[in-house]
């Protein structure tokens, strides 16, 4: 018998009568969109990010042209930052070629008050790496699409398809060393987020919801 | 892993630094504290709690079908499933994709079911070289030790032994021990190997039946670093890891990284749905006993555990007894209970390491009765003859001795007697009770004693 068929039928064996899930709808999104932006903003400066308020997109080229004064590689799908950033959509599709990214700025689909957290899809990210391998993380998200919790994120995300997606909550961070807390493990050793007062990111990149 | 050496034993040697043994132990109970302040900050933390421990409790009744449809939905978003029913298939598999693809250098984040399986040994044999890039787990593994927690791979060491460490493997200079330093030189070391390997194994915290993906939660980024710079992603996850629907990863989200270390979330909490182009993306479904402790009624909650380690850090005997106490890849309470599925003999011990005290059932974000089961255990171990010799013997004295009236009260003469006079014959080594405590003073008469001449007239 095959290991599958093996596994299979001692489970189907050994397995407790059939009992239901629960109904987790009452969790649903309690939350609202002025009390999530406070509170997002507070817990991700909890967490090690730094919090940019921007009223339009050109904030974001002279926060980054006061930060980044050398020659490093910056890189960015959003078609307003092309010129500061080498545009990220047209980066060839061989994750190895982005070891020297100094800064990468990204969209976020939208950030969860909770926990500082932000969701960010391939499509968002152009190369699956790039928010992982690059030295500092530059997040763009809506100030409307901040979402309350975690079960609002997969309401919110219901029905979406992403090949890979992921929620991106500060800098990369350790504490294997005696429990102190260092930045900059393997991923970003910094993560900004400009909170933006209007909607830049690709409307089709929307889930239907 | 067979031992030769019991929990009490090899707890004796972590217990012979007793600075050492206060600081392991004040350190996890910090992170014990922080789980606290964590939780008590969500409102519907009980709630959630019971909602994932109901969740698994559908998942552990619809196993079968769940990984039938995981399964499915997984090869057509072009994942490439394997089914493993042991830890030695397991390693098979790997070393099979390993092979296929010319691959003699892996890169793996961490996977506590590789460490079940042994797989980095059986892979090393096989002229395989693998590197862990989890920060803690590098650490261990430049030390020749297995990680001694599940959550904080190298919890046990000081700053100044990972400098020596590092002197020695990577350069730094002699005596450097700041953690700042020490981890950017690990970071340099870890990207290069990132940037040079073929294949990435990582773990998997969550797979959805729903939909086919998986979720791996690092804080440090190293699965993703891993994972998306090979041509050769593989996932290797307990079948016990599935959930069913998408939705479900909102509860148990919440529920990990609070539990486990106090924060919100982890870093990155990433989705793989299907490889990306050019690469190819394996996952690994481990039994493993799985399916045989699923059919235990008394046990099968244990595989409800979402790996957050919350038990060990609350532990009053882990704290105090380090993990590699435990002799098995996963210490502290829930290993006690999941060790003795995979080996009742070798593992007979564990079950016996707790003051069965419940704090470990009182934290657990899926509500598994560990120290019930822990209690439980111990009835299974000694009824199907793996239980302590010594303490068998001194139980049946103990029978014989108090059924009797004549030779209960001549023992217990006999003990205020040695106490008072000889106190040197029970107060040394040879009595197991001494280590670590004072004998009693003994009373100047027994109870009954003192019963015949205070009576009520």
């Amino acid at each position: 018998m095959s290991s599958r068929a093996d596994i299979l039928s001692r489970i189907a064996k050994n397995k407790p009568q059939y009992i239901a899930a629960p109904d987790i709808s009452a969790f649903g999104n309690k939350h609202s969109s002025n009390a999530n932006l406070d509170q997002f903003c507070a817990v991700a400066t909890g967490i090690g990010a730094t919090i940019i308020f921007i009223n339009n997109l050109s904030e974001i080229k002279t926060y980054i042209r006061n930060q980044i004064t050398n020659n490093k590689r910056i890189i960015s799908s959003i078609p307003e930052l092309i010129g500061l950033a080498e545009d990220g959509t047209l980066v060839q599709a061989i994750p190895h070629k982005l070891e020297d990214v100094e800064l990468a700025i990204i969209c976020a689909e939208f950030g969860v008050a909770e926990n500082g957290a932000l969701w960010v899809t391939e499509t968002q990210m152009g190369t699956r790496i790039l928010p992982f391998i690059t030295q500092h993380l530059a997040i763009v998200v809506n100030a409307n699409d901040i979402v309350g919790d975690m079960h609002a994120s997969y309401i919110r995300t219901a029905g979406s398809d992403h090949n890979f997606a992921a929620f991106i909550a500060g800098p990369s961070k350790t504490a294997d060393i005696e429990q102190s807390l260092v930045l900059g493990a393997h991923g970003s050793r910094s993560l900004v987020v400009f909170v933006l007062n209007m909607d830049i990111c690709d409307e089709s990149d929307r889930p239907v919801l | 892993m067979s031992t030769q050496k019991n929990h009490a034993e090899l707890s004796e040697i972590f217990n012979k630094d007793e600075d050492r043994v206060n600081w392991h132990d004040e350190t996890l109970w910090w992170v014990r504290q922080k789980r606290d302040k964590a939780s008590h900050a969500i409102p519907d933390w009980e709630l959630l709690r019971e909602m994932a421990s109901q969740i698994k409790n559908n998942v552990l009744s619809e196993l079968d079908t769940y990984l039938i449809q995981f399964e499915a939905k997984a090869t057509e978003n072009g994942i490439k499933v394997h089914w493993a029913a042991d830890a030695a298939e397991h390693n098979q598999i790997v070393k099979d994709i390993l092979d296929k693809n010319g691959v003699k250098q892996m890169v793996k984040s961490k996977s506590m079911l590789t460490e079940e399986c042994h797989l980095n040994h059986y892979l090393e044999e096989h002229g395989i070289d693998v590197i862990d890039s989890d920060l803690g787990e590098r650490i261990v593994q430049l030390a020749k030790e297995p990680p001694s927690h599940i959550v904080l791979p190298c919890i046990h060491k000081k700053k100044e032994e990972i400098g020596d460490l590092f002197h020695i493997h990577l350069g730094t200079e002699a005596g450097m021990s700041d953690p700042q330093v020490l981890t950017e030189t690990a970071r340099l070391h870890l990207r290069e190997v990132f940037l040079t390997r073929k294949a990435a194994l990582t773990g998997v915290n969550f797979a959805v039946a729903e939909t086919g993906e998986f979720v791996v939660c690092t804080n440090e980024g190293n699965a993703d670093m891993g994972a998306h710079l090979a041509d050769v992603h593989i996932a290797s996850m307990g079948i016990e890891k599935l959930i069913p629907e998408r939705k479900h990863l909102g509860v148990f989200l919440r529920l990990l990284t609070r539990s486990a270390t106090g924060q919100p979330i982890t870093t990155y909490s990433s989705h793989f749905k299907r490889p990306r182009k050019g690469q190819e993306m394996h996952i690994i479904l481990v039994d493993n006993g799985r399916s045989t402790q699923l059919g235990r009624p008394d046990f099968r909650n244990s595989l409800k555990c979402i790996r957050c380690g919350a038990c060990m850090n609350t532990c009053p005997v882990y704290r105090r007894s380090g993990g590699h106490s435990y002799h098995t890849a996963i210490a502290g309470p829930i290993g006690s209970i999941l060790a003795p599925n995979l080996d009742m003999k070798d593992y007979a011990d564990l079950p016996f390491a707790s003051t069965l005290c419940g704090s470990c059932t009182n934290v657990c974000p899926v509500k598994i009765d560990i120290h019930d089961q822990l209690y439980k255990w111990r009835q299974v171990i000694v009824k199907e003859g793996y239980g302590d010799k010594k303490k068998a013997a001194g139980m049946h004295a103990m029978d014989w001795t108090l059924a009797s009236p004549s030779l209960f009260n001549l023992a217990g003469k006999a003990g205020r007697w040695t106490l008072k006079h000889a106190p040197f014959a029970v107060n040394n080594s040879m009595n197991p009770w001494y280590k670590h405590r004072d004998m009693p003073k003994p009373p100047a008469q027994s109870f009954t004693e003192w019963f015949k001449t205070n009576r009520p007239q």
